[in-house]
């Protein structure tokens, strides 16, 4: 005879509809109704898309190496910076600028990266959180070793990581879990679905109903949000961080988002998927609705937006100024791929620096 | 006959394979409807299906371990990873099981898989994309390693890579992917899995290398040549085992020896070819052995990244040393 030893339910949250109206005027987060701070995250999710266009005309145009952009993830990215503290941190993949700019990582930073020179990934600020994580997933145990490290040194911070659907079919996804339950890590794993591992549907990956389940199955408690609902994305957020921080232990949450671009410039999305999807998708993008939301209330206005868009266009080109500079201006000599390998250079490199000198512009062969 | 690219030869091989024998499978990430993100497997799905031609999961290590099952149950996998640097978590499937798995049962199973994927730099890609992790299979017991530089090598070398019992590692040197055409049959005619190619014959110094920097070292060949010296190059394509046979037997009649790789120096394939230079060849030397290599250090970011890699210069440099010593 069996008996049921264990059942699992999956909550899916959403506040704010597609239209711009709130699902149920009485149920919803305080943060619904705190519109300075809203208005504040709209400023920001506008901001990065103008930057993520500005980087993508950069790239076309021969300025910049391969380029990941976050266009529709944009209320996901923002929640995730907005929910941390300073002192958390932060352990992103490499779409994430919203949390990034949150946080204050300079756009400037951004490009140097896909510019393909290494000082991109010496933030500015915050000097603690780790740099972009291309091997996928990888970083989601790195947040769990600094989770646990927070842990140990009894400091009230917590680790966040944020994975895609696609890195959530990686074992360091499903081991970070399994550590973070194991030892009540101060974790959040957040998994930014946006439906595609290049050209890899979500259907594809695995028949589960929700990748947030798979945190269920490790003994986290796993939520489900809508990540183009600005508000969803943040209290999820803020939930799951204060309970990490209160000695709770570890949260997933899975942001269902859509990735409406390709998977980065050096890939042609059409070659795989249908245009109408993306079409579709792009309806129910975050700024949209939240502009919609915000404007309802009073609390934006078409003049404020117009506004908002010359100064994030005057931004952005400031940034895209400041990069071309650097590397045009101040490019790295040859020897800075030494400088940086061990605090002190042993013999060997030492010997490799001054020949590597000896042919300080060489390499024109691309 | 079609002129192809190397990348292309890559393409007909796996065609070619799946053609002839029905336990070819083709996996990895993105092989299927978009072709490989170098377009490497492109139309394999269409003509295959996608039960030969499978878009796996993001995993690189379910790619290995399912590889390394499928490989002792009858089926002959050619897995793909998408950049060198993803290759990295699979090194526990290849070292502790694939190169282990003939030996460990005696002989009762064993893994006639391929590990096909693109390596080194210089097409300006993101971080990972652009190392030459050679050294680090061709150090692996029990496993080959072969890395083409034409598009004809790349047909026959991955034709015999498929056909071999053996567990073997296959990497493709991106950056010439599109550099050559040259015309090749489709006649299903392999290649050894164990010997160099002489690209040009020359008398004074012996040029050894292998995958992409094939293309710099012909030209530092061409350079010495319009000054009267004239140079040997050695193509030595399988990496491991070494035709050491070849590189000697040329060392006998030059004197000299210049090796080219584009990855690290310590612990290179570069310095496993110069001991053995000294082990078997030495009484021909009549200079030191010299190696032009990549920095010890992280493959910088793209900005930086042919300042990494040997250049023309670079081998020519290291070439009038040993022709300096008389």
């Amino acid at each position: 005879m069996a008996r049921t030893v264990a059942a699992f339910k999956v909550d899916h949250f959403q506040f704010l509809g597609e239209d711009g109206k709130l699902l149920d005027e009485q149920h919803v987060p305080a943060v619904a109704r705190d519109f300075d701070r809203l208005t504040d995250l709209y400023r920001l999710m506008t901001l990065t898309r103008a930057f993520d266009k500005k980087a993508i005309a950069l790239q076309r145009t021969g300025k910049l190496g391969t380029y990941a952009s976050s266009l529709g993830h944009e209320a996901a990215h923002v929640a995730i910076g907005a929910a941390m503290r300073e002192e958390d941190c932060l352990a992103p993949m490499y779409r994430e600028y919203g949390a990034q700019f949150y946080r204050g990582v300079k756009m400037s930073e951004v490009l140097l990266y896909w510019g393909g020179d290494e000082r991109g990934n010496d933030f500015s600020s915050p000097r603690h959180d780790f740099a972009w994580c291309v091997p996928i997933a990888t970083q989601c145990l790195h947040a769990a070793g600094a989770a646990m490290a927070y842990k140990l040194k009894n400091e009230e911070r917590v680790a966040v990581s944020i994975v895609g659907d696609g890195g959530s079919s990686k074992g360091d996804f499903l081991e970070a879990i399994n550590a973070a339950s194991a030892w009540k890590l101060p974790l959040v794993l957040v998994i930014v679905n946006n439906q595609w591992a290049i050209s890899v549907p979500r259907s594809k990956q695995n028949t589960a109903s929700t990748l947030a389940q798979k945190g269920i199955a490790g003994g986290l408690p796993s939520i489900q949000v809508d990540g183009n609902d600005l508000i969803a994305c943040l209290w999820a957020m803020e939930k799951a961080i204060s309970a990490a921080r209160a000695g709770k232990g570890a949260f997933v949450i899975e942001m269902l988002t859509y990735r409406l671009s390709d998977h980065t410039t050096a890939d042609d999305a059409r070659r795989y998927r249908p245009q109408e999807e993306v079409d579709q998708a792009a309806e129910k993008e975050p700024l949209k609705r939240l502009r919609r939301y915000l404007i309802d209330q009073g609390a934006w206005d078409e003049q404020r937006e117009q506004e908002l868009v010359n100064e994030c266009t005057q931004f952005v080109q400031q940034a895209a100024d400041e990069y071309i500079d650097t590397v045009q201006n101040d490019p790295q000599p040859v020897t800075a791929m030494f400088d940086y390998m061990y605090q002190e250079l042993p013999h060997d490199l030492v010997e490799q620096r001054a020949y590597a000198e000896q042919f300080p512009e060489d390499g024109g062969h691309h | 006959m079609a002129k192809i690219t190397l990348i292309e030869g890559v393409t007909m091989a796996l065609a070619r394979a799946m053609e002839e024998d029905p336990a070819v499978v083709v996996l990895g990430e993105d092989v299927g409807i978009n072709g490989g993100v170098f377009r490497a497997t492109a139309g394999l799905q269409q003509r295959f299906g996608d039960e030969r031609v499978i878009d796996t999961p993001l995993a690189e290590v379910m790619i290995a371990g399912m590889t390394v099952g499928m490989s002792t149950q009858g089926i002959k996998p050619v897995a793909e990873a998408q950049f060198c640097g993803f290759t990295m978590p699979m090194i526990d499937h290849l070292m502790c099981h694939a190169g282990r798995m003939r030996n460990r049962t005696r002989g009762r199973l064993s893994c006639p898989m391929v590990l096909r994927f693109p390596t080194g730099g210089g097409i300006h890609a993101p971080e990972h994309h652009s190392e030459s992790p050679e050294a680090l299979f061709a150090h692996m017991p029990g496993i080959r390693v072969v890395m083409p530089s034409s598009p004809s090598r790349a047909y026959g070398l991955l034709l015999a890579a498929i056909r071999d019992p053996d567990p073997v590692i296959y990497m493709e040197p991106k950056r010439i992917y599109r550099w050559q055409r040259e015309e090749v049959e489709d006649d299903g005619e392999e290649l050894p899995l164990d010997v160099c190619f002489t690209l040009r014959d020359g008398k004074d110094v012996t040029l050894v290398t292998w995958g992409a920097m094939v293309k710099e070292t012909l030209q530092a060949a061409d350079q010495l040549e319009q000054k009267g010296v004239s140079a040997e190059v050695i193509d030595v394509a399988t990496l491991s085992p070494i035709d050491m046979d070849t590189i000697i037997e040329s060392v006998e009649r030059t004197g000299r020896c210049v090796i080219v790789q584009e990855a690290p120096r310590h612990c290179g394939v570069a310095g496993e070819i110069a001991a053995n230079l000294a082990d078997a060849g030495i009484w021909s030397l009549q200079a030191p052995v010299k190696r032009v290599c990549g920095y010890d250090t992280v493959m910088p970011l793209y900005r930086n990244e042919m300042k990494y890699m040997p250049s023309v210069k670079r081998i020519l440099h290291a070439v009038n040393q040993v022709l300096e010593v008389s």
